[in-house]
C-alpha cells in the first residue's frame, strides 16, 4: 500500500512512492541519498535529525514521510548557497562548534531557526533554544559562541541590506 | 624550525565536510544490493534458552537468512586483551548459546533486503526463556548468590592487590584514619553516532572489507581476522568518519565480526546500524566501582597512607579491556600528593549486565575522585581549608620526576602553579567571604576544588596489552603536496588539522597542502589508535619524528642540487639555502640527455634558483630521480614508529562554585574555573574543546547520568528520556586557562588533554555541593547527586524526611 508523495527538498521537487510507515529521515537518507541528516536516538530527544519542514525545525525521526507530502524541506545540504556557507555554518567553523560532527547538521538547523525567531539572543536564550539538540563532544560552549558569531554576521548582513 | 602554525587557533580542515552534511559515517556509505541486519536480543538478564523458533521469521517477506548461536559457532570468541594473574575469562561467543547473561545479549540476527523487513521479521522470532536468578550488585555477587558462569563456581573474575609501602604501618602511624564508602555508578559513554558496521566480501579476491565505527582500526582488524579465521592481510578495515567514541569504540564487538561472517556467507554487502536503545544495552559502559577508602594523616594534614578496597563491576563478559580498567585506578591513587604507602585491593566481579570497559578516563577518574574526596574529608576533619591540605602534600617542582607509591614516575609538574592560577582566576578568598555572607542570608553556597594529575600518552608498550607506540608516514608527492598517514585514527579530536599544523611548520608548506589520512588499514601502515589522551603525545610525535627523517633526506638531496655539502645547507620556510662552502665539482658526469621540448602533461623539471631550492623542487627531483646523490633511494617519504619511554602526567586545578536551590534541590553553577596543564599546545582551540567536552561529561556524571538496572536486571535507563545527558542549558560558562609545563617524554613536550575534563571536574563539582551542605552535617555524597536527594537533605528538619 505505497503512497505517492511530492516533496520539495532543498529546492528540488521529488515524487516518490513510499510505505506509509517510512520515517521522513529514512526518506531523506535512503530515497534521496541526502545523508547529512543523521539519526541519533529515534525518539526525537537528541535532535541530530533536525530539518526544516515548511520553515519549521522538526525532528525527522519522528515524522512520517507521508506527513511531509506537499511540503518544502530544507536539510543541511541546502544551507550553503552559491558556494557560500550559511552564517551559522561559518560560525560553527570559526568557533570550533563541532568535534565529531555527528550532531552538527541538526544543531546548525536548530540554531538557524533560533536566530530566525530571535536575531539577537542572549547566552541563556541560546542555551535554552538548543536544548532539544544533544552534543556529547563540545560541552556546548563553542556552540554558544558559534551561534553568537552567526547572529552578528546575520545582523550586519541585514544592516547592509537595509 | 620556526613555529608559525603550531600554537595557533587554526580553524579545522575537517569542518567544511562536517558542517555541510557531506561527511561519510558508516551509515552514509551506500553499496548496491546491501542487505540489512537486525539483532534479536535478550529481554532477560539471566535465562536459559530452551529454544529459538525462527520458522516464521525465515518465511517473512524480504528475509534472506536468520542465524542463531549454533549457526555461528565457527566464529571465534570476542577477545579480551587484558592479562591479569588468575583472570577468569568466560567464552564470549558472538551470539548466545544456551544461556543469556544480560539484557541486550544478542541471540539471533535477521538478514533482509531492507531494515524495515528485517525488523518485522525479528519480531516474529520466538525465544523460549527459562528465567534464572540474577546477580546484579557487584559487592553482593562477589560474596555469593546466583553464579553467572557456572564453570567458575563463583562470580569473582579476579582479585588483585597493588601498591607500594607498608600500608598497615602507614595507617597505624597516622594520627587519624578516616574511612568512607564511595560509589562510582555505571555510565553510558553515548557517542552521538552509535556503533555501525558495513561488510562486503569479494569472493574472487577472497577479501573482506569492513567499515566500522571504531577508534582502533588496526587492532580491530587483527582481532576480527582471528575471530573469522581469515588471513589478516585479506581483511581491510576502514574507520570512516567516526561520530564520537569516548572509549566505547576502543573495542572489538561481536557484531563487527558477525557482519563480516554474514557477508562471506551471503556474498553480499551487509549493514547493521545500532539503535540508541541497543547502544545503551549492548555497547560497553564505564565506571561501576563500589569501594571503601581509608586515608591516614597527621594532625598537620600530612598524609601517611591511602587504601582503596574496591569491588569492580565487570558485567557478564570481558570486552577488550574490561578487567584492566580498575588497574588504571590503582596506578593513579596517589593523585598529585606525596603518600608514602598506597594499597588497592580490587575484586573484579561478574554481574548480569553489559560489560564495563574504557569510558573517557578509563579507571583514572575513579582514582582522582577517591583521592580528592579523601583530601576533602581530611580537610573537614582538621578544620583546614581544602586548598591548604592539598598544598601541604604537593611534591615541589624540583622533586620531579616524582616517584609514587603506585610504582609510577611522574614526568614533570608544577601543581602549585596551576592551583595558584586557578585560585587567582576564581578570586578564592573573596569567594569564601561571599560564602560566609550567603550562609548568613540563608543561601546554600559551596566551593569545590580539585587538584588532579592524570596518566596520558598511553603508553609505553611494556605497559599496554597490544603495543603502546604509534606510527606515521610522511610523503611529499611529486607535485609538492604533503601526505601524512597516521595510525592514530581520530574520531572528533581534530588530528587532521593539528598534525597538518606540525607538518606545515616543519616543511614550510601551506597547511592546505597537507592531507592527513587515517583509518584505512589498506592505506595506512599498522597503528594503534586514538584513546588514552595519546593522539598528539604519541601519534603527533610519530608524525613529528617522521618529518625529521624526511627532512634529513630532503636536506641531502638539496645539498646535491645546490652542489654543496649538507652542513652548508639551511632550511627555512620551505626553502633550502646554501651558506658558504665551495660548490662541489661533480665527480660523476651528468648523463647526457637529448634536449627536447617537454610534451604536454610532462612534469616540470626541478630548477635550483641559484643558492636556493624549495621543498617542492626537492620532492620533484626525488621522484624524477635523474640527479640524486649516489646510492640514494628515490622518492621522498619517511615512516616512523614512535615508542614513548614513559607516560605523561598532565595536571591542573578545577574550581566549581555552586548554589543549591532550597525549594527544588537543584544545583546551580555560579562559576566554573579550570586551569589545565597539558604541556605544549599545538592548537589552543582544540585543547579548549577537549576540556569543555570533558568537563561537561563530568558534570553529567556528578549530577545526572546513571545506567540503572532494576533488581531483576532490567535496564530502566534505556533511552534519552531516562539516561540524562547534559543539555546546553544545564551547563555553566566555563572559564579556562592553562599553565605550560613541558615534558621530556617526547620531543615536542606535549602531554595530552583528551581526558583532563572528565578527571578533574567530577571531584570539584561534588566537593562544591558537599561544601555547600557542610552546615547540614554532610561530609560526602554519592553521584549522581540528584535534586531530590539534595532537597531531602535541605528540608529534612522541616519535613522529617532524610
Amino acid at each position: 500500500m505505497k503512497k505517492t508523495i511530492n516533496v520539495t527538498v532543498n529546492g528540488v521537487s521529488h515524487q516518490n512512492e513510499v510505505e506509509p510507515r517510512m520515517l521522513l529521515v529514512h526518506y531523506l537518507r535512503d530515497a534521496l541519498s541526502l545523508t547529512g541528516t543523521h539519526i541519533g536516538c529515534e525518539t526525537s530527544l537528541c535532535g541530530a535529525c533536525t530539518v526544516l519542514v515548511d520553515g519549521q525545525a522538526v525532528k525527522s525521526c519522528t515524522l512520517l514521510a507521508v506527513q511531509a507530502d506537499g511540503s518544502k524541506v530544507t536539510t543541511i545540504e541546502g544551507f550553503a548557497a552559491d558556494g557560500k556557507l550559511h552564517p551559522v555554518q561559518q560560525g560553527f567553523w570559526e568557533h570550533h562548534g563541532l568535534q565529531c560532527g555527528y550532531c552538527t547538521p541538526g544543531m546548525i538547523v536548530a540554531a538557524a531557526q533560533l536566530l530566525e525567531r530571535n536575531p539577537d539572543p542572549s547566552e541563556e536564550e541560546i542555551r535554552h533554544g538548543i536544548e532539544g539538540n544533544l552534543c556529547r563532544c563540545t560541552g556546548y560552549q563553542h556552540i554558544v559562541q558559534a551561534i553568537q558569531c552567526a547572529a552578528k554576521k546575520m545582523q550586519s548582513k541585514s544592516a547592509v541590506a537595509r | 624550525m620556526a613555529e608559525k602554525l603550531v600554537g595557533q587557533r587554526l580553524k579545522r580542515t575537517e569542518d567544511p565536510r562536517l558542517i555541510q552534511g557531506l561527511a561519510h559515517y558508516v551509515d552514509d556509505i551506500r553499496l548496491p544490493d546491501t542487505l540489512h541486519a537486525v539483532f534479536v536480543r535478550s529481554i532477560y538478564a539471566h535465562a536459559r534458552i530452551k529454544g529459538v523458533d525462527i520458522s516464521e521469521a525465515t518465511k517473512a517477506p524480504g528475509v534472506v537468512a536468520v542465524y542463531t548461536g549454533k549457526d555461528v559457532a565457527k566464529v571465534g570468541p570476542v577477545p579480551c586483551a587484558a592479562a591479569l594473574p588468575g583472570l577468569k575469562v568466560p567464552d564470549h561467543r558472538v551470539l548466545a548459546g544456551n544461556k543469556v547473561y544480560f539484557v541486550g545479549h544478542p541471540i539471533a540476527v535477521v538478514v533482509a533486503h531492507d531494515k524495515y523487513m528485517a525488523k518485522d521479521a525479528a519480531d516474529l522470532i520466538q525465544v523460549d526463556y527459562e528465567e534464572l536468578p540474577v546477580a546484579m550488585d557487584e559487592e553482593k555477587a562477589a560474596q555469593g548468590g546466583p553464579v553467572i558462569h557456572e564453570q567458575f563456581g563463583d562470580n569473582v573474575a579476579y582479585k588483585l592487590t597493588a601498591g607500594e609501602g607498608d600500608i598497615e604501618a602507614a595507617l597505624k602511624s597516622a594520627d587519624k584514619v578516616i574511612k568512607q564508602r564511595i560509589l562510582h555508578r555505571r555510565l553510558a559513554p553515548i557517542a552521538m553516532e552509535g556503533r555501525g558496521v558495513l561488510a562486503r566480501y569479494y569472493p574472487g579476491e577472497q577479501e573482506l572489507t569492513l567499515w566500522t565505527s571504531t577508534q582502533i582500526p588496526h587492532l580491530a582488524r587483527t582481532q576480527i581476522a582471528i575471530m573469522l579465521g581469515m588471513p589478516e592481510n585479506k581483511l581491510r578495515l576502514i574507520a570512516p568518519e567516526v561520530g564520537g567514541g569516548f572509549g566505547s569504540k576502543l573495542n572489538v564487538y561481536a557484531e563487527e565480526a558477525l557482519l563480516g561472517w554474514i557477508s562471506i556467507q551471503t556474498g553480499k554487502p551487509i549493514k547493521w546500524i545500532e539503535g540508541r536503545r541497543e547502544n545503551i544495552q549492548a555497547t560497553i559502559h564505564g565506571r561501576g566501582q563500589t569501594g571503601t577508602i581509608e586515608i591516614g594523616f597527621k594532625k598537620d594534614g600530612t598524609l601517611t597512607g591511602f587504601r582503596y578496597d574496591v569491588f569492580a563491576d565487570m558485567g557478564a563478559y570481558h570486552q577488550l579491556l574490561t578487567p584492566a580498567i580498575p588497574t588504571l585506578t590503582g596506578l593513579m591513587l596517589s593523585g598529585c600528593y606525596k603518600i608514602p604507602a598506597i594499597q588497592m585491593n580490587v575484586t573484579g566481579v561478574f554481574t548480569n549486565k553489559m560489560s564495563t570497559d574504557a569510558y573517557r578516563g578509563a579507571g583514572r577518574p575513579e582514582a582522582t575522585y577517591v583521592i580528592e574526596r579523601a583530601l576533602d574529608l581530611v580537610a573537614a576533619d582538621l578544620g583546614m581549608d581544602v586548598v591548604e591540605v592539598r598544598r601541604k602534600n604537593f611534591p615541589a617542582p624540583s622533586e620531579f620526576p616524582f616517584k609514587t607509591a603506585t610504582g609510577l614516575f611522574y614526568d614533570s609538574g608544577n601543581y602549585e602553579g596551576a592551583l595558584k592560577k586557578a585560585l587567582d582566576m576564581a578570586g578564592y578568598p573573596k569567594l569564601r567571604e561571599e560564602q560566609k555572607q550567603a550562609r548568613k542570608e540563608g543561601r546554600i553556597m559551596g566551593i569545590g576544588v580539585s587538584t588532579y594529575v592524570e596518566i596520558c600518552a598511553i603508553g609505553p608498550s611494556a605497559a599496554t596489552p597490544a603495543g603502546g607506540w604509534e606510527s606515521a608516514t610522511v610523503r611529499v608527492e611529486p607535485t609538492g603536496k604533503v601526505t601524512i598517514l597516521t595510525g592514530c585514527s581520530p574520531h572528533g579530536q581534530g588530528e587532521e588539522t593539528a598534525f597538518a599544523q606540525i607538518a606545515a611548520d616543519q616543511l614550510g608548506v601551506d597547511v592546505n597542502d597537507v592531507t592527513v589520512i587515517h583509518g584505512d588499514t589498506a592505506v595506512v601502515q599498522y597503528g594503534i589508535g586514538t584513546f588514552g589522551s595519546r593522539g598528539m603525545a604519541v601519534g603527533g610525535t610519530a608524525v613529528y619524528l617522521a618529518l625529521q627523517k624526511l627532512r634529513e633526506k630532503a636536506n641531502k638531496i638539496a645539498a646535491h642540487m645546490l652542489e654543496c655539502e649538507v652542513e652548508h645547507v639551511s632550511f627555512q620556510e620551505g626553502k633550502f639555502s646554501r651558506h658558504g662552502g665551495k660548490a662541489k665539482t661533480g665527480s660523476v658526469p651528468a648523463p647526457v640527455v637529448p634536449d627536447m621540448e617537454a610534451p604536454a602533461g610532462a612534469l616540470p623539471q626541478p630548477h635550483p634558483q641559484g643558492k636556493h631550492v624549495t621543498i617542492q623542487d626537492v620532492a620533484l627531483a626525488a621522484h624524477i630521480a635523474k640527479n640524486l646523490p649516489p646510492d640514494m633511494e628515490p622518492g621522498l617519504a619517511a615512516i616512523h614508529f614512535f615508542e614513548p619511554k614513559n607516560f605523561t602526567f598532565p595536571f591542573g586545578t578545577h574550581i566549581a562554585v555552586v548554589e543549591l536551590d532550597r525549594e527544588t534541590g537543584e544545583t546551580h553553577f555560579k562559576r566554573y574555573v579550570a586551569v589545565d596543564d597539558c604541556g605544549k599546545v599545538i592548537n589552543p582551540m582544540l585543547v579548549e574543546g577537549q576540556v569543555h567536552g570533558g568537563i561537561v561529561q563530568s558534570l553529567g556524571q556528578a549530577l545526572y547520568e546513571e545506567v540503572v538496572y532494576d533488581d531483576q536486571g532490567q535496564l530502566v535507563s534505556g533511552t534519552f528520556m531516562d539516561y540524562a545527558l547534559p543539555k546546553a542549558s544545564m551547563v555553566p560558562w566555563l572559564e579556562l586557562d592553562r599553565t605550560e609545563t613541558p615534558t621530556d617524554v617526547n620531543p615536542m613536550g606535549v602531554k595530552g588533554v583528551g581526558e583532563a575534563g572528565t578527571i578533574g571536574a567530577t571531584p570539584a563539582i561534588v566537593s562544591a555541593i558537599v561544601d555547600a551542605l557542610k552546615p547540614y552535617g554532610v561530609s560526602h555524597l554519592d553521584m549522581p547527586i540528584k535534586p531530590e536527594h539534595l532537597w531531602r537533605i535541605i528540608n529534612q528538619k522541616k519535613t522529617g524526611a532524610a
